[in-house]
């Protein structure tokens, strides 16, 4: 999923300050996962926001609204009937959802409720790490399922570097050495030989590097 | 602050703190009439949301009460209460609401006397501390939920 | 010849060839850089300049290297990947060979998390591997990495890095092998204090018969203190220095262990010699350089020979 984290509340109040009405829309799906912007969060961030609004003698009146996905136009249309009682939208979606009702709604000032981080998945309760940087290439058949972009901090793909210790990164003995990690699975899958088969050097212009990024599907337009 | 009496809502699991205050009872030990229990079947049933809107609401203060490390009834439920209670504190910390006003304590059903004495020490505590900020602008009624769909309609009742 | 290079001539010759690196300053100090230089002449056959090395601001590699081919003296251009896309790392070494300077390392480069930018951000374009698979199309087939056709093509003598006390141990030997099929013609090491392991690497090359192709450099660096060799034990990630070696600095007084730190690098020298499959030593003796000299001489490599 998506993964995000809600922003420094102070820096949330500072957007929101200056309005009297605000529409505070969350999303079902990714950050829902995260718990960084489904129902429950936008229910403790609108408790959050009255409280600072209260204890500096503001009035502040929030519309609480949670949509199935912030990123696709027929969702974002629910949020018609209430917005013109709004003076600015909270939202706490990627940065994806964010766009999309910035892009819906031209006269509404749009803030974002979280900093989109990463593409990553759980590795237990409460924690998530990343794991696909979108590079548009996936190379993951020949490294035995485990992506040395998105996880090799130097993003080599023929390492391991010279930092690699105890099958952890230089940078930090949280971080796993992903090579390390490659190299254990290619072993246990028989693929020893498969390590000494150099990968060239990418096509960046798959990923991010090419521009920004559209994938037109005609048979679905 | 003269005359304040703080507002405390005291959220007591049924098998430990809720049985101690039961027990304080028997033994006829009084504890401020400013706590206001709410007996939940579990200190994990608490949700950040809970404590976050008792503030929002007016409480002066707030307390979870659950069992001894390692004697919850449900495993582990006191542990995450903590932890949420932890998380709490940061965020009132953040908005400037004085992190003291929520706490985690920790008792067992026997523990009538501890029971009275923490009821009395929180309630003490807040009192020095002062009434909520937010009792400034009157509790909130502004709050509005909208909800899309059927599933959304449960946090109506939160 | 793939090259003009001093290295590859002293290599073929037969001899042991003798490395040491010089750091660019944190400034605009060209004379720092030739201060540095000028106490390896004669001692060394060539001088490796490092690349913004622990991802500090300094100097960049190339200007350092002119400045010292200049004086007459033979450096090694250093190139991390890190801060540099494909194309500026091929401008360079268009650039550097206009200087005539012809004998480069390729690395990937310590992550800028250790330097004084760790906002930055890092580029890996390339890797070491895949910009030494660069260099030797530039110099082979006289063509770009993205395939046009270079006028005066640089033709480098292409060096990598190695670390054989890295994790995980068991693909160390794989990589060498991996950086000679791209290309590498030679390699220096990660500075060795633990000699059972690197000779166990070592076996481990020969065993591949990858010593046949590519000169093998071992690389030193004096301790100064005990201090240092436990911070480096401790401190450095890929670094391996034995308790024994750090007890026997810690058992003298303070004032004696810089001495006892120099007459080690020379034991490891003389050891190494009977190694099969170093082809020379690469001295790193960082802002102490003054002792380069002293090193050389006690591990009788010293004059070094003409070629």
């Amino acid at each position: 999923m998506i993964t995000a984290e809600r922003k420094p509340i102070q820096e949330i109040i500072n957007f929101v300050s200056p309005y009297k009405n605000l529409l505070l829309v969350g999303c079902n799906e990714c950050v829902t996962v995260c718990s960084a912007g489904g129902r429950k969060e936008v229910a403790l961030l609108s408790s959050a926001l009255q409280v600072a609004s209260m204890k500096a003698g503001r009035i502040i009146h929030i519309q609480e609204m949670t949509l199935e996905r912030q990123c696709d136009p027929e969702y974002v249309e629910q949020l018609v009937p209430y917005i013109d009682q709004a003076d600015a939208v909270l939202s706490l979606a990627c940065g994806c959802g964010v766009q999309e009702i910035a892009r819906r709604f031209k006269d509404k000032m749009v803030f974002p409720g979280v900093n989109t981080k990463f593409m990553g998945a759980s590795e237990r309760p409460g924690v998530w790490a990343e794991r696909c940087q979108g590079c548009g290439d996936c190379l993951l058949g020949v490294t035995g399922g485990i992506c040395p972009i998105a996880r090799c901090s130097k993003r080599l793909q023929n390492g391991p570097c010279g930092g690699s210790s105890k099958g952890k990164c230089e940078i930090s003995p949280d971080v796993d050495c992903v090579w390390q990690l490659i190299w254990d699975r290619l072993k246990a899958l028989g693929l020893e030989e498969r390590y000494e088969a150099i990968l060239p050097a990418k096509d960046w212009r798959s990923g991010r590097g090419g521009g920004p990024r559209k994938i037109v599907r005609e048979d679905l337009m | 602050m003269k005359d304040f009496e703080p507002v405390i809502v005291a959220f007591c699991c049924h098998y430990c703190a809720y049985t101690a205050a039961d027990m304080a009872g028997s033994l006829r030990l009084s504890y401020p009439p400013n706590v206001k229990i709410i007996r939940v079947p579990c200190s994990g049933k608490v949700d950040v949301i809970h404590l976050m809107q008792a503030i929002e609401r007016g409480a002066d203060g707030v307390y979870v009460a659950g069992c001894l490390e390692g004697d919850c009834h449900f495993k582990s439920g006191n542990a995450k209460a903590a932890r949420r209670v932890a998380y709490v504190k940061r965020l009132l910390k953040d908005i400037g609401i004085e992190p003291e006003r929520i706490e985690m304590i920790m008792m067992s059903a026997g523990m009538g006397e501890r029971f009275a004495a923490v009821a009395e020490a929180f309630t003490d505590k807040i009192r020095r501390l002062g009434p909520n900020p937010v009792k400034l602008m009157g509790a909130s009624k502004t709050r509005d939920p909208h909800n899309v769909s059927p599933a959304n309609k449960e946090s109506a009742a939160l | 010849m793939k090259t003009e290079s001093v290295l590859e001539r002293m290599f073929k010759a037969g001899h042991l060839a003798v490395t040491s690196e010089c750091g660019p300053p944190r400034g605009a100090l060209p004379d720092k850089v030739r201060e540095k230089a000028e106490m390896l002449r004669g001692y060394v056959d060539a001088v490796n300049v490092t690349d913004n090395q622990t991802a500090m601001v300094r100097m960049s590699s190339l200007t350092a290297c002119i400045l010292i081919r200049q004086m007459g003296l033979h450096p090694i251009l250093q190139m991390v990947t890190r801060d540099r896309n494909r194309l500026a790392l091929q401008s360079d070494l268009l650039g550097a060979y206009a200087f005539d300077i012809n004998t480069m390392l390729c690395l990937s480069g310590d992550h800028p998390h250790f330097g004084d930018h760790p906002m930055a951000a890092n580029v890996y374009d390339l890797d070491s591997i895949q910009l030494i698979q660069t260099v030797r199309t530039m110099r082979d087939q006289g063509k770009f990495q993205g395939g046009d056709e270079i006028a005066n093509p640089p033709k480098m003598f292409i060096g990598a890095a190695a670390n054989p006390f890295a994790d995980p141990f068991e693909l160390r030997v794989r990589r060498l092998a991996k950086k000679a099929d791209a290309g590498a013609d030679f390699i220096q090491t990660q500075c060795i204090y633990n000699l059972d392991k690197f000779e166990k690497w070592m076996e481990g090359v020969c065993k591949r018969r990858l010593h046949e192709n590519l000169f093998i450099m071992a690389g030193i660096t004096p301790l100064k203190s005990a201090g240092m060799a436990r911070y480096m034990q401790k401190k450095v990630p890929g670094m391996d220095v034995p308790d024994a070696l750090v007890q026997r600095l810690a058992a003298l007084p303070k004032d004696k262990q810089a001495e006892e730190g120099i007459t080690i690098a020379v034991e490891t020298i003389e050891r190494l010699k009977t190694v099969e499959g170093v082809h020379g030593f690469h001295i790193m003796a960082i802002e102490w350089e003054q002792r380069v000299p002293e090193i050389v001489r006690r591990a009788g490599l010293y004059p070094r020979p003409t070629v």
